[in-house]
């Protein structure tokens, strides 16, 4: 819950659309239910984010786009292991959806 | 990708933890502004 409340007092300094986040969780489920509270907002309603769509754009550390970016010795030595760990298709797919919803969640907020 | 942003990491204790991510994402220039290594919800 204090995650929650750093993440809208970070939101609220440096503007939601400033801002990104990247995970480093291998459990699939986790990352689905952390990045759906930070784009639509709390699904539990318990945390300061309930009813707070900020729209965050989240990545994963394993997700092909970070990895790109990364300089290969790097990666290797820091990552490999974990990569082999995680799903990290079934990641990208569930990611990438959420990132897709929080597009439309953005281009609301725009209109508004 | 990440110019113009400021990032938030999440690590995970049993996945990647927090600081291996900053060290990642500062060797590409990128802005933390903040990290923590736990479970979120």
């Amino acid at each position: 819950m204090d995650n929650q409340k750093t993440i809208k007092r970070l939101a609220d300094d440096h503007g939601s659309e400033n801002l990104m986040v990247v995970l480093g969780a291998t459990d699939v489920e986790g990352v689905e239910i952390t990045s759906e509270t930070l784009t639509m907002g709390d699904p539990s309603f318990s945390g300061p984010l309930t009813g707070v769509q900020l729209g965050l754009q989240v990545y994963h550390i394993l997700e092909p786009v970070i990895k790109a970016m990364i300089p290969e010795d790097l990666y290797r030595e820091k990552l490999e292991m974990q990569e082999m760990l995680i799903d990290t298709e079934a990641l990208q797919k569930s990611l990438k959806k959420i990132r897709e919803e929080s597009k439309v969640i953005n281009l609301k907020s725009v209109k508004e | 990708m990440f110019e113009n942003k400021k990032i938030i990491v999440f690590g995970e204790r049993d996945g990647v933890p927090g600081p291996v991510i900053v060290e990642l994402l500062q060797s590409i220039g990128a802005d933390i502004v903040y990290s923590v290594t736990e479970c979120f919800v």
